[in-house]
C-alpha cells in the first residue's frame, strides 16, 4: 500500500494543482482545540504537518514559538501528540499527517520506540528540524523499515553537491526552504527566485514531491502554485494567536483561512 | 571512551564532530550546514597557519594582556591552613575576564571570511561586553542577544556593550536567561548566515564552536604552565586545578595543557552552579546526573524532562546559568579525567567573603563558585599541594547583587 504522502500528491496532481500542506502546532491552544482545528482543516488541506512544541527551537520565528510556548504550558506531552494523531485517524484514514520537531523529543522518546509509536497512531512522515544529512541516515533507514517517509530539508544554502546526495539519499518527499530565515519570515525573495531554485531541484530527481515552505502566506501563495506543494505554518499559528487575543473561536478562523488558501492555489 | 594523548582534545571529535562517540555534533538545521563548513574549513586551516597564530598572539599580548598574573593568595592559605592556595587572575585580561580570548579569535576569523557583521550571545554579559569590544576592535558591527531577566541583574556589563556601539537585544521568550539568547542567536544567524559571522560564547552549541572556543581560552594553561614551572622549577606533583563550569570555556581553556598529565599529579575539578539551597532548580548538569540530550546543536548531559523539553535553571551567577555544558566537559567527565562537584548560591556568596576579606581580590559569583570549593577541599589537603583557582571574572559586574545579598561593605 502507498504512503497516504504519495497518494495526497498524486491526487493534487490529477486535479492540476499544488497540494496544500498546513502546519499546526500540537496542543495549541489545548489538546482538544488542535484535534478540532485538524479535522476541520482537513477538508481543505491534502497533508497536514502536526507541530511537536519544543521550548528551545532554534529554527522556528516568533509565530511558531508562540504556539509552542502556549501548547506546552497548557501540559502538552510526547505521548497526547501521538494520542491526537491517532484520534484524528479514527476519523480521517487516509489524511497524512507529518509530524515535525526537533530531535531531541525523538532521541528522549527513543528512536524505535517513537516510531513504532508512530506507525500505531498513524503517522506517515517526519520532519526533523536539527538532524540535517549525512547525521540523519541512519534514522531515515528505520523510518523507511516502518514505511514513514522522512523528510529532507533543503536550504539556499545547500550546495549542488550536497543537493545531489541528499536527493538521492531521499524518501518520495522533500521540503524547500524559501529563502534564509526562521520560519514565518517576511518573503525577502521573489516568489519567482523561489520557483527558480525549486526548478533546479527539481530537476536532479523529477519523480521526487518538492514542497516550498517558510514565509508562505495567503498573499504569496498563489505565486508558488507551480510547485508539487507548497506549505503555511507561521501565518496559521497567527490566526490562532490573533483569534485567542479577540475571543474568537480560533476552529472557525482557521478553517476559513485555509479554506481561502486553498482557493488562491486552485 | 579514552582520552588520546598528544593531541589536542578540540582535535579529537569524529569527522561529524562527537566526542567519545556520542558528545557534541551538528543538530542544526540544513540552512546552517554550509556557513558551518565553511567556518570549520577556515578554521582548521587557520589554527595550523603561523601567521594566524603570530597575529593572535599579537593582539593576546598588546591588547588583551598577557600574562595574566599568577599570585600566591598568602593570607587565605594561612587562614584555611592546608594547601597553598594560588590564583590565575585571568580577570587581568582586558575587559575583565577571560571571554575576550574567544571573542578576539572570533571576530580575526570574521574579518578573515570577509564578513561585515558579527552576533553573539552573552549571560553574564561577558561574552557580549568582550565580543563588542573586539568587534570595534576590528571594524565589525555588532549584535548581542540577552535574556532581559540577565539584563536586568548585569547592567554594568550592559552599559559597557552599549558604549562599545553594540545593539543589546533582550530576549523575552522562555526563562529570559543564556539559554534563550543562545537560540535567538542562533535563530538570527540561521536568518543571516550570508552576511553575518556567529560567535558562540562558550565551548558549546555545533562542533566547531566548541573547538574554536577551548582553542582560543587555551591561551589561559599555556601561560599557566610556563607561570608554574618560573615559580616551581618544574610543574608541582600535586597540582589541583579549580575552576567554575557553566558552558565550560574558562575551565577548558585552564585545563588543556595539562591534559596529558595523570590525574594523580594534576587533577582537574569543575564547579558547577548549584542554585538556591532551598531550590531544586539548579544549573550543575553534571553533579546532578542529568541526562544526554540535545541542546544548541550538540549532544550533551542537559537539564531536562522526561520528554525532552529544556528545564529552566537557577543561580545566582548569570555567567554559570546554563541547562547544558559542553561537550568537552562530558567528555571529561565520562572518562574520569576530571571531577565535578557543585557550589549553592550561598556557599558561592559566602567564598565571596573570604576570599575578599583576606586578598586583594574580587573574584565575580562565577568564580566565587570554585573559590568556594577549593578553600573547603584544601584544609584536608598537605602544604605541598598546590591548589590554583581560576579567578575568571571581576565581580564590578555583581555589584547589585553582592549590596543586595551581603549589604553594602562587600561592594
Amino acid at each position: 500500500m502507498s504512503n497516504p504522502i504519495s497518494l495526497a500528491f498524486k491526487k493534487a496532481k490529477q486535479e492540476n494543482r499544488a497540494a496544500l500542506l498546513t502546519y499546526t502546532v500540537a496542543g495549541d491552544s489545548s489538546k482538544k482545540q488542535s484535534l478540532d482545528i485538524l479535522n476541520s482543516i482537513s477538508k481543505s488541506a491534502d497533508i497536514l504537518e502536526l507541530g511537536v512544541p519544543h521550548n528551545t527551537p532554534v529554527a522556528d520565528g516568533s509565530q511558531i514559538q508562540t504556539s509552542s510556548y502556549r501548547a506546552i504550558k497548557n501540559g502538552i506531552r510526547m505521548n497526547d501528540i501521538f494520542k491526537i494523531v491517532k484520534d484524528f485517524k479514527k476519523s480521517n484514514k487516509n489524511k497524512p499527517i507529518i509530524l515535525m520537531g526537533y530531535f531531541n523529543m525523538i532521541f528522549q522518546y527513543g528512536e524505535n520506540k517513537f516510531l513504532n509509536k508512530c506507525n500505531s497512531s498513524g503517522v506517515n512522515g517526519l520532519i526533523v528540524v536539527d538532524l540535517p544529512w549525512p547525521e540523519n541516515k541512519d534514522f531515515a533507514k528505520k523510518c523507511k523499515k516502518k514505511s514513514i517517509y522522512f523528510i529532507q530539508l533543503l536550504s539556499p544554502t545547500t550546495t549542488k553537491k550536497r543537493l545531489k546526495k541528499i536527493i538521492k539519499d531521499s524518501h518520495p518527499m522533500n521540503y524547500f526552504i524559501s529563502m534564509l530565515s526562521t520560519t514565518g519570515g517576511k518573503l525577502k525573495v521573489s516568489p519567482n527566485d523561489i520557483l527558480k531554485n525549486y526548478t533546479k531541484i527539481k530537476k536532479i530527481d523529477p519523480k521526487k514531491e518538492i514542497v516550498i515552505g517558510f514565509g508562505i502566506t495567503e498573499k504569496t501563495i498563489g505565486k508558488l502554485k507551480s510547485a508539487d506543494g507548497v506549505v503555511v505554518g507561521s501565518a496559521i499559528c497567527k490566526e490562532i494567536s490573533k483569534s485567542l487575543e479577540h475571543r474568537q473561536n480560533p476552529v472557525t478562523n482557521v478553517s476559513k483561512l485555509v479554506k481561502k488558501l486553498k482557493s488562491k492555489i486552485l | 571512551m579514552k582520552i588520546k594523548k598528544k593531541i589536542p582534545l578540540i582535535d579529537q571529535a569524529s569527522k561529524l564532530g562527537f566526542w567519545g562517540g556520542k558528545f557534541g555534533g551538528n543538530y542544526v538545521p540544513e540552512t546552517l550546514k554550509k556557513p558551518i563548513e565553511d567556518l570549520e574549513i577556515l578554521f582548521n586551516k587557520l589554527k595550523n597557519d603561523k601567521r594566524f597564530i603570530a597575529e593572535r598572539d599579537k593582539y593576546f599580548k598588546n591588547w588583551v594582556g598577557t600574562p595574566t598574573r599568577f599570585i600566591k593568595l598568602e593570607n587565605l592559605t594561612n587562614h584555611v591552613g592546608g594547601a597553598q592556595i594560588w590564583s590565575k587572575v585571568v580577570s587581568d585580561a582586558n575587559g575583565g575576564a577571560h571571554k575576550i580570548y574567544n571573542a578576539t579569535v572570533h571576530c580575526l576569523l570574521a574579518k578573515r571570511s570577509g564578513k561585515k557583521f558579527i552576533i553573539g550571545d552573552t549571560g553574564a554579559g561577558y561574552a557580549g561586553k568582550m565580543l563588542s569590544m573586539a568587534a570595534k576592535k576590528f571594524g565589525l558591527k555588532c549584535k548581542i542577544f540577552m535574556g532581559a531577566k540577565d539584563i536586568a541583574r548585569q547592567q554594568p556589563n550592559v552599559k559597557a556593550m552599549k558604549k562599545n556601539g553594540a545593539e543589546v537585544i533582550p530576549v523575552y521568550s522562555g526563562s529570559q536567561t543564556l539559554v534563550d539568547a543562545v537560540s535567538e542567536c542562533m535563530r538570527f544567524w540561521v536568518a543571516n548566515c550570508d552576511t553575518t559571522a556567529m560567535c558562540v560564547g562558550s565551548t558549546v552549541g555545533p562542533a566547531v564552536f566548541v573547538r574554536i572556543c577551548g582553542w582560543s581560552t587555551s591561551q589561559i594553561s599555556r601561560e599557566l604552565k610556563v607561570q608554574l614551572i618560573d615559580e616551581f622549577g618544574s610543574i608541582p606533583k600535586k597540582l589541583k586545578l579549580y575552576n567554575c563550569v557553566g558552558g565550560g570555556s574558562s575551565s577548558f581553556g585552564f585545563w588543556n595543557e595539562f591534559m596529558d598529565y595523570d590525574k594523580k599529579k594534576c587533577e582537574f575539578i569543575g564547579v558547577e552552579a548549584g542554585g538556591p539551597a532551598k531550590s531544586k532548580k539548579h544549573a550543575a548538569p553534571l553533579t546532578y546526573g542529568s541526562k544526554i540530550g540535545i541542546l544548541h546543536g550538540a549532544a550533551q548531559y542537559v537539564n531536562q524532562d522526561p520528554d525532552g523539553q529544556i528545564e529552566e535553571t537557577e543561580s545566582i551567577s548569570a555567567g554559570l546559568d546554563y541547562p547544558g555544558i559542553s561537550p568537552l566537559h562530558c567528555f571529561l567527565k565520562d572518562t574520569k579525567r576530571a571531577r565535578y562537584t557543585a557550589a549553592s548560591d550561598e556557599e558561592a556568596l559566602s567564598a565571596y567573603k573570604i576570599v575578599t576579606k583576606f586578598e586583594k581580590l574580587r573574584p565575580s559569583l562565577e568564580p566565587s563558585h570554585a573559590f568556594s570549593v577549593a578553600i573547603k577541599e584544601a584544609k584536608k589537603l598537605s602544604k605541598d599541594t598546590i591548589v590554583v583557582v581560576n579567578s575568571c571574572g571581576d565581580a564590578y559586574k555583581d555589584r547589585e547583587i553582592l549590596k543586595k545579598r551581603l549589604g553594602k561593605k562587600y561592594v
